[in-house]
């Protein structure tokens, strides 16, 4: 394989046979029809049961740098697309992968990504059935896309969704807020918070389904706080539901330096990305809010999780809803959607 | 890029609950006196106390903390918010010279990021990158030297805005392009100077207050000396300080306790980063390189000696000469109350245009473009 992909790599001929054995490579050198154009899935092996229901999702994922603390563009991409599912209650099984490629990107740097896409599609047992690879002109892309599609599987019964939310529910949260976008920042920007801060990025899949088994049929609203960040996630929670969210600012973990940095670039941290963190609105009775608790401190992914405010009331015909932050000294404010890019301020 | 690393203080016990809750209490009966010694006529709901926090990054701050609810709770109180987010005062007509400079195939245009979406009299930053302009995101000015390092065949230019704090940088990056023999880069100079808009508050008519919360970083630059005219001139009492709820707190109860004991003096809240005599490196810096001239503000208008302007040492630099830009006029929507809201006479929410037709995404004032204006604070994070 040469070191940087050309535009004869898209071309449909031998060099493309190359990139394309190269990706599969990669990918963890699954099945030799694995990259095909498409892939046959037997629902009975997947192990759908009766009345189990297909997920079906998909996620582009365009970043600079392609390469942070704590993960990569392909690491991401993967995530991403399980995280979608599983915040469905759904199991992923299969994930598509296309690839939109400019030409000069060094084939090492492509072949990295792709380990960390196939390392976590492993770690989850999910296999990555299809893709597509397109190489285009220098200018036309920066350097790689990757387009991600996820199906997965649900049990039904229990329904989840952003319209679930009522008074009196709990809402929880398995960690530090704002981690992923300062990570990406500081490493595009040359900034450092004394010492790195590492994305979140990780797929959810286990932590979810550990909160689901320890809270039976009391989580009614899951949701990934991603771009546009905590802040997005509840008013879209809040308008769907139709009711008022209170959040506690002195229960929320947030990372010291992602404090500082947001601090000193003016961000607020409601607003800040996040790829490895699930917002739980759990029913608070026969103690599965406090179940749940326990099932994400019991893992990896939920250490720092914590109970960060409640669903308050349904909000009367034509008021707007509101997501209310109670702050540490005692005040009061709105949490709002972020209007246009997270940019920093001159002082 | 050079990499930077960046201290990040641990200020936790500036946002402990308890101390603030004694600060609340203790403003609360200083207010009283206040009351009792003016018999009435101050520090009461009729007549209330009308502080005014001059800085952006305050106004937000007393919106994030959650401190706005707890002041308009609290009796015999206002704090109004001033003109002291410099995106916000950046006139039209910078703007537009800006805009124009931009738009050229040969350039290439560096700003600051709370500068982008803000619209001149036709389009913004984000606009003109979207149509194909070569539009630059920095965070520190010591960037366009290597900007206009690595684009020699490329103009390299830059909308300069800011007050004291963020002006030294500027000239550090103008004087060390002069030595370097750097050619290829110029500014539209726009920085603004803050004593100069608090003695026309003071002596406007319209204004009524009684106290300034000032600006901690704004005061690192220049000392305590330069607002000691103002609390002379004017009898106001004037405190600067941080940013964290409870330095926002000591700031106002110094305040309070001037009235209450009749003072008008210039007091600091923050010693932890403001020495008295402020930074003279950063202002010699500032005036080898720049002078005051008489300066428009948005909302506000002409302030005598108010801006700073390139001086005849590195008046090579200045882009509307380079590109010979024509100053356009200065078009401010009618029913827009920026003004007003900037000097404190009237709240956001009692313009007729907030929300209705002004917001965040399409703002028509120039207290709503930027994050740290106060109409956007208002319509961001207030209960309106």
């Amino acid at each position: 394989m040469e070191k940087m992909i050309r535009l004869a790599h898209g071309a449909g001929g031998v060099l493309s046979h190359e990139l394309h054995k190269y990706i599969v490579e990669r990918l963890g050198g699954q099945d030799a029809s694995a990259l095909a154009d498409g892939a046959v899935l037997d629902l009975d092996e997947m192990g759908a049961g009766q009345g189990g229901r297909l997920v079906f999702t998909t996620d582009s994922f365009v970043i600079v740098p392609r390469k942070f603390p704590g993960g990569d563009i392909g690491k991401l991409a993967v995530c991403g697309t399980i995280n979608d599912l599983a915040v469905m209650g759904a199991r992923p099984v299969a994930i598509s992968m296309a690839l939109v490629i400019e030409e000069g990107l060094e084939t090492e740097k492509l072949g990295e990504y792709l380990e960390s896409a196939a390392m976590v599609a492993a770690e989850c047992d999910v296999r990555i059935v299809t893709g597509d690879t397109k190489v285009v002109e220098r200018g036309s892309a920066d350097r790689l896309f990757i387009n991600t599609s996820g199906i997965g599987i649900t049990e039904g019964g229990n329904e989840i969704g952003p319209q679930m939310a009522r008074p009196g529910q709990k809402i929880l949260i398995n960690g530090n807020l704002g981690d992923h976008s300062i990570a990406v920042v500081s490493a595009r920007e040359g900034l450092s918070f004394a010492g790195q801060i590492e994305s979140d990025c990780a797929p959810l899949f286990g932590l979810i389904g550990n909160v689901l088994e320890a809270a039976g049929g009391k989580v009614k609203v899951m949701r990934d706080p991603t771009r546009g960040g905590l802040a997005s996630v509840l008013n879209e929670i809040a308008g769907s539901s139709r009711v008022n969210i209170r959040i506690d600012e002195a229960e929320i973990p947030v990372n010291d330096k992602v404090m500082g940095a947001c601090g000193l670039l003016g961000y607020d941290v409601f607003h800040l990305a996040n790829e490895g963190k699930c917002v739980f609105f759990i029913e608070d009775d026969d103690g599965a809010v406090e179940n749940a608790l326990q099932a994400m401190h019991a893992h990896p992914l939920g250490r720092d999780a914590a109970v960060i405010g409640e669903v308050e009331g349904i909000v009367d015909e034509g008021a707007t809803p509101r997501v209310i932050l109670k702050t540490i000294i005692g005040g009061r404010r709105i949490i709002d959607v972020l209007t246009g890019d997270l940019l920093p301020r001159i002082c | 890029m050079i990499g930077r690393e960046i201290v990040v203080l641990n200020e936790e016990r500036f946002r402990d609950p308890r101390l603030a809750k004694a600060l609340i209490d203790r403003i609360q009966k200083l207010i009283e006196t206040v009351a009792q010694r003016k018999e009435g006529l101050l520090g009461t709901d009729e007549n209330p106390i009308n502080l005014m926090e001059v800085c952006g990054t305050h106004t937000v701050n007393i919106f994030r903390s959650g401190l706005r609810s707890i002041f308009d709770e609290m009796p015999g109180l206002r704090l109004l918010s001033g003109p002291g987010c410099p995106v916000c005062v950046t006139t039209n007509m910078d703007i537009d010279a800006a805009l124009a400079i931009a738009a050229r195939d040969d350039v290439v245009f560096a700003t600051f990021g709370d500068m982008v979406k803000v619209p001149g009299s036709k389009k913004s930053f984000a606009v003109l990158k979207a149509e194909g302009a070569s539009i630059r995101l920095i965070y520190s000015p010591t960037e366009l030297i290597e900007i206009a390092e690595s684009a020699p065949d490329k103009q390299v230019s830059f909308l300069s805005i800011g007050f004291e704090t963020t002006t030294p940088g500027i000239a550090y990056a103008i004087k060390k392009a002069k030595a370097l023999g750097i050619r290829n880069l110029s500014i539209v100079a726009s920085n603004k100077l803050v004593p100069p808009a608090l003695n026309a508050l003071c002596a406007n008519p319209d204004v009524n207050l009684n106290g300034f919360v000032l600006p901690g970083h704004v005061t690192t630059i220049i000392g305590l000396a330069p607002y000691e005219p103002v609390a002379r001139d004017f009898a106001m009492p004037c405190v600067v300080t941080g940013f964290e709820p409870v330095d926002i707190l000591r700031g106002v109860e110094m305040l309070v306790a001037q009235l209450s004991e009749g003072r008008a003096e210039v007091e600091c809240a923050y010693r932890r980063a403001v020495p008295v005599n402020g930074n003279p490196d950063a202002r010699k810096i500032m005036s080898q390189v720049f002078e005051p001239t008489d300066m428009r503000w948005r909302g506000l208008g002409v302030i005598p000696q108010s801006g700073l302007k390139l001086n005849a040492q590195y008046e090579d630099f200045d882009a509307r000469n380079r590109f010979n830009v024509e100053a356009s006029e200065e078009i401010e929507n009618p029913k827009c109350r920026c003004g007003d809201v900037l000097i404190g006479k009237c709240l956001p929410t009692e313009c007729e245009l907030f929300g209705r037709g002004c917001d965040p995404e399409h703002p028509l004032g120039a207290c709503m473009v930027s994050s740290e204006g106060t109409c956007a604070a208002y319509y961001r994070f207030g209960f309106t």
